[in-house]
């Protein structure tokens, strides 16, 4: 019964309607048992959009940057998706999702899908979501599929890292460069994003953050991420920011396969180390274990390597005895 | 393994720049765990519909203030029904007389709580019918 609800779904998803669309992203978000077998059936069709992540510190002006990039992509008569993820409260789990506020005068337009996703805060479940979401979006057949979320924290990263090109949004009056190169974000920029040019520091964050990219990049052979200004409430350089990402694509192109690849095999060995987790610790045998190591008196650590060594023990024992079969 | 979480679009239709009532339960159903997409203000019924469809969300909750009710709650419904969206909890809010709560309720509409509903009720009310919704629908699956 299960299987059939699945395929029924992805059916009407290939066939284009945008309540399976909405349907499959709730699954995905769900970790819903029948996602992956819903995933499955989509599959041929995943890998054909572009994968743009969106990041920056709180107020930078990712959402305005989004939805003026949405409407300049539209232009070429792309199809837009977006997904909007925003933080879930820690104390209560729940979450205001306000981005799509800024996006309204998309929500007219048949080419354009926003979905706003909640953290909900748990260890990497966040980043699979998202990208179980993207594929959704990729398979519907949306040409363009844009990922923002606020540049704190791992699991935020995963998300945007994701993409094919990631976009950091900076504006001037929230902290100087240093800022932005401590948090980390500049490592995972392939574009940078002067949002807010017009207001006063704008034009020493955008030399700043030209040194900081020279700084890293200069005499190695690592991508350069254009410092580019722009306006988003304006409306001003915004071409110059959907220029950038085309360059970087541009510069991807040989190497995006294997770019892909790579964000795959991490997402396999996230899922992985779940799975294995769960089916560890499902039985009661393990912590029967730990818990006698403990009450001899062994420290957390030694605790820790002596159950492991005899987990990848039985591995390999397990493993000697499948060859001899 | 489902780590499914109510999710909720509190809309303002219409012309109605009042939202202090609207932003005041979101926070609310917020703190009871559920996430909450909020629309803004000045949105026509075709609009509330594509946001309850985009995001897929268990219940769309309708405040006003401007006397339009009876013209704009049912069509939103109508718009959210034309989607598929049949399944969803309709509630409303705001300034709304005795006489057209019921009709409204009678029509399609779960419940309306009026001026000096204690916050709580409409996010215990939630969460009981929305539970329900779910079982029905899993023992349908």
């Amino acid at each position: 019964m299960a299987s059939s609800a699945s395929n029924s779904l992805s059916t009407r998803l290939l066939a284009g309607e945008r309540l399976a669309l909405s349907r499959m992203i709730s699954w995905a978000e769900n970790s819903n048992s029948r996602f992956p077998e819903a995933l499955e059936a989509i599959w041929s069709q995943v890998g054909r959009a572009t994968r743009t992540g969106v990041t920056g510190p709180p107020g930078a002006g990712k959402s305005t940057l989004v939805n003026e990039l949405c409407a300049l992509i539209r232009e070429e008569e792309r199809t837009v998706g977006i997904l909007a993820v925003d933080p879930s409260s820690p104390l209560s789990g729940g979450a205001l999702l306000g981005d799509r506020i800024r996006m309204e005068d998309r929500t007219a337009d048949a080419g354009v899908f926003i979905r706003s996703m909640a953290s909900r805060g748990s260890h990497g479940g966040m980043a699979r979501s998202a990208v179980d979401a993207m594929d959704v979006m990729d398979a519907f057949g949306m040409h363009d599929v844009l990922v923002e979320t606020v540049g704190v924290g791992q699991a935020e990263y995963d998300v945007v890292a994701a993409a094919d090109t990631v976009l950091v949004v900076l504006c001037p009056g929230a902290g100087d460069g240093v800022q932005a190169m401590k948090s980390g974000l500049l490592e995972l920029a392939d574009v940078i994003a002067i949002n807010k040019c017009d207001l006063p520091g704008a034009d020493r964050l955008t030399s700043d953050m030209t040194e900081a990219v020279h700084l890293r990049t200069a005499g190695r052979d690592l991508w350069a991420p254009p410092v580019v200004q722009c306006s988003a409430g304006k409306r001003e350089g915004v071409d110059d920011v959907l220029a950038a990402i085309k360059t970087h694509r541009e510069h991807l192109k040989e190497q995006l396969d294997s770019h892909r690849r790579r964000k795959r095999i991490q997402q396999v060995r996230q899922v992985v180390g779940e799975r294995m987790e769960e089916a560890l610790w499902e039985e009661g045998d393990l912590t029967e274990q730990v818990e006698a190591l403990l009450r001899t008196g062994t420290t957390p650590y030694a605790t820790a390597s002596n159950v492991t060594q005899s987990l990848l023990q039985t591995a390999r024992v397990n493993q000697a005895k499948g060859i001899q079969a | 393994m489902s780590e499914r979480r109510i999710r909720v679009l509190v809309a303002k239709p219409g012309l109605d720049g009042h939202d202090r009532g609207a932003k005041t339960v979101a926070s609310v159903l917020r703190d009871h765990g559920m996430e909450v997409i909020y629309t803004g203000l000045h949105k026509t019924p075709a609009m509330i519909a594509e946001i309850a469809l985009q995001e897929d969300v268990d219940v769309v909750g309708l405040s006003i203030l401007s006397g339009a009710h009876m013209e704009l709650f049912p069509r939103v419904r109508k718009e959210l029904v034309e989607r598929g969206m049949d399944q969803v909890l309709m509630i409303g809010g705001g300034i709304i007389p005795q006489d057209d709560m019921q009709t409204l309720e009678s029509d399609g509409f779960a419940k309306l709580f009026g001026p000096g509903t204690n916050t709580g009720v409409i996010a215990e009310y939630i969460q009981t019918e929305v539970t329900k919704r779910w079982a029905a629908s899993e023992a349908k699956a």
